[in-house]
């Protein structure tokens, strides 16, 4: 039986997920254990999955393409949709803790891949917690972007190890990511604009991108505009505060 | 408003009881048994026991030890434990030398090849180095303070271990990760650098060990784990080389009808120094299981397993040295509930522990009477806190030891129901009311 407009997650008139169908807690704390399955090692992500019109389900990983881009804690997952037009070739995921949000998301790229045929093929969502199981979902230098864009602040110090980006967890970022590959982040709360900054700054495997870089890179114009807590904070004319680095070879 | 967090080990004791630890002295010189918050020294080449002097002046320990180890050459020891206390022994006139306080429990400590540094491991999975320069076995280190050097994300660190040559330090976690770490000329600025991760473990990561391998300095990397398998890895790229089933085998010779759940979580390993053998502990088995690892080949496979009758003995720790053909066994737990006697240990131990040649019997793997144990009665009597152990207690103190393992080891997995149960009654939002 077909469901009325109104009761249905689907907008009849957009085709798309209706967000108010997918409210979920604000926040989520990445420190308790849920229960989503988590691929035993990068091999074992099942491309055809997230990606059914560009493998099939025989695929077998090996030298076949690889997502290249992430975006931990895509939140509704503006900045996906963005990019994957943008960068129609490379593939890409969104990470999520929230399991509503994660399945709008779905739920948002399947209607994008309905309405817009040959498109979106190559964006995906997954649920799961970034900071546990990154190198469960990418090896060693398979990444060329990473986006943190307005993540959770953690406000109080006792609650500092919940950020997403912290020195150790820059350790695992350096080493999904190739060499030459950047990591993206932005805030619009300064204290923590200021932490990610000195947590890069800090890191012998990243350096600083130079202002004229950053001129020419069409990404980063996305940071600010892109995501649904982006167009917030500018609706609301607030500040943001961006830290972009590439992941460089450590000295010796 | 802030969720409650369920934080593994952090307002509550997710354990009760410790396992009984062993360590031995890589020229066989001593033996070393852990056992709740005592800490047993046995001199094999004096014959006597061995009193220990803390002129550090901090306290000795005061909560369940829950890691041991001689560095490589056998100069320092350190143990380290619940009491967030680590402390450096010099391992000839065992004096403590240094008494550092970790911010959590500690639960594994490792010591660098070159034995400048000491590593540990707490229950926020942080690892911490701690810089030996200029250590004199003499002379009391002061305020020493470690540094952070890398991090599992909230996850329990079960085992540290340096590769063979000394570039990188390993870490197993509870969730299933092994991490490969290259350790840095300058280790108290981090060691960011991951060289891989091993991943292929579906259950908690208990114990690791190092093969020796010609072509290969740093030595293959053998795991062991609460899914019932011993895996073979190659720490330079984190391939996974092979998988051996020792479950089924263990279960298989344990089963007796009963139907009962089989507990085939490996809980730990021993590996002979110079050779390819592996020694298995195994949650099920009475005894050991011995795996023989196929350099060229690149496999693991089960080559005996030395059952030991009399008493169930079920080792919840292995050790041996660099020189000696002996297996030593350890079992016991910190506390065992409705027993006096709560500082029980039974120690055991296997002659022959080398690769066998095929035409000499006398080598064969068996497994020592007490009579027949370096040491003797004294060892047993300092080790185990005494000579022999009474059938009934000691078969009781088993039956504890394979419950405290059991919770040990299986990660809880909390119904909905004891979730919120067990938010509504944390310490800090008790205090409230
Ligand atoms: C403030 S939102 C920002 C979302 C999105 N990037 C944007 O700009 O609109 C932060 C998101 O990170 C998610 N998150 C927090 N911790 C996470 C974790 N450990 N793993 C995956 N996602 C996480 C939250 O559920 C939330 O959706």
């Amino acid at each position: 039986m077909l469901e009325k407009e109104g009761h249905s997650k689907i907008s009849k008139s957009t085709h798309l997920p209706r967000k108010r169908f997918y409210r979920a807690r604000a926040h989520s704390n990445p420190l308790s254990d849920s229960h989503f399955p988590v691929p035993i090692s990068p091999s074992h992500v099942d491309y055809s999955v997230h990606f059914p019109q560009l493998f099939s389900s025989s695929d077998e990983g090996g030298d076949s393409k690889k997502i290249e881009f992430a975006d931990v804690g895509c939140g509704f997952g503006g900045l996906l949709i963005s990019l994957s037009t943008l960068f129609p070739e490379t593939l890409m995921i969104g990470m999520e803790i929230r399991d509503k949000v994660t399945e709008y998301v779905k739920e948002r790229i399947l209607a994008l891949r309905v309405a817009n045929p040959g498109q979106y093929q190559n964006v995906s969502v997954v649920r799961t917690n970034s900071m546990k199981y990154i190198p469960n979902y990418f090896g060693k230098g398979q990444l060329s972007k990473m986006f943190f864009l307005f993540p959770d602040p953690h406000f109080k110090e006792k609650n500092h190890r919940r950020r997403v980006i912290s020195t150790h967890l820059l350790d695992e970022y350096a080493y999904v990511l190739g060499i030459g590959g950047i990591i993206y982040t932005i805030t619009d709360v300064e204290e923590l604009g200021d932490w990610m900054k000195d947590c890069l700054e800090g890191h012998p495997m990243f350096e600083a991108i130079t202002e004229a870089e950053l001129e020419g890179d069409p990404v980063v114009k996305l940071l600010s505009s892109a995501t649904e807590e982006g167009q917030k904070v500018a609706r609301n004319g607030g500040q943001t505060f961006q830290a972009v680095y590439r992941r460089i070879a450590p000295s010796l | 408003m802030e969720e409650p967090a369920i934080e593994e080990g952090d307002n509550h004791r997710d354990v009760e009881v410790a396992p009984a630890l062993i360590s031995v002295h890589p020229d066989h010189k001593f033996i070393v048994v852990s056992i709740g918050s005592d800490l047993r020294v046995f001199d094999l080449q004096g014959g006597c026991s061995v009193t220990l002097v803390d002129d550090s002046s901090g306290p000795l320990h005061k909560d369940s030890i829950r890691a041991i180890r001689f560095g490589a050459e056998g100069k320092l020891f350190v143990s380290a434990g619940d009491d967030k206390l680590v402390k450096i022994w010099n391992a000839n006139s065992w004096h403590c030398i240094s008494t550092v306080c970790s911010e959590k429990r500690v639960s594994a400590v490792a010591i660098s090849k070159d034995g400048l540094f000491v590593c540990f491991a707490d229950k926020f999975g942080v690892v911490w180095a701690l810089n030996l320069d200029g250590f004199d076995e003499n002379q009391v280190l002061v305020d020493k303070k470690a540094a952070p050097v890398l991090a599992h994300y909230c996850s329990i660190i079960t085992s540290l271990e340096f590769s063979l040559d000394g570039r990188f330090i390993i870490s197993a976690d509870r969730d299933f990760k092994i991490r490969v770490s290259v350790f840095p000329k300058k280790p108290l600025d981090g060691a960011h650098e991951i060289q891989s991760f091993c991943l292929g473990h579906t259950e908690f990561v208990s114990c690791l060990a190092f093969v020796c391998a010609p072509d290969y300095p740093e030595g293959f990397l053998v795991s062991g784990s609460g899914d019932s398998t011993v895996r073979l890895w190659d720490i330079t790229s984190g391939s996974l080389l092979d998988t051996c089933e020792v479950g089924s085998q263990a279960g298989f010779l344990e089963s007796n009808g009963r139907g009962e759940e089989h507990y085939s979580a490996v809980i730990d390993l021993c590996t002979t120094p110079d050779g390819t053998l592996v020694a298995a502990a195994i949650q099920s088995l009475q005894g050991i299981m011995l795996l023989n690892c196929n350099i060229s080949a690149k496999s693991l496979s089960i080559a005996k397993v030395v059952s030991i009758t009399g008493g169930s003995f079920i080792p919840t720790s292995l050790g041996t040295a660099s020189c000696a053909e002996f297996l030593w066994m350890v079992t016991g737990v910190s506390t065992l509930h409705g027993l006096d006697s709560h500082s029980l240990a039974r120690v055991r131990v296997i002659s022959g522990f080398r690769i066998s040649s095929p035409d000499s019997v006398e080598h064969e793997p068996t497994m020592l009477e007490d009579d027949e144990i370096p040491g003797g009665e004294k060892l047993l009597e300092k080790l185990q806190g005494s000579v022999s152990i009474e059938n009934k207690v000691f078969s009781a103190a088993a039956e504890a030891v394979k419950m405290a393992m059991c919770n040990l080891l299986i990660k809880k997995q909390y119904s909905a129901d004891k979730r919120e149960f067990r938010k509504r009654t944390r310490n800090d939002k008790k205090i409230k009311q």
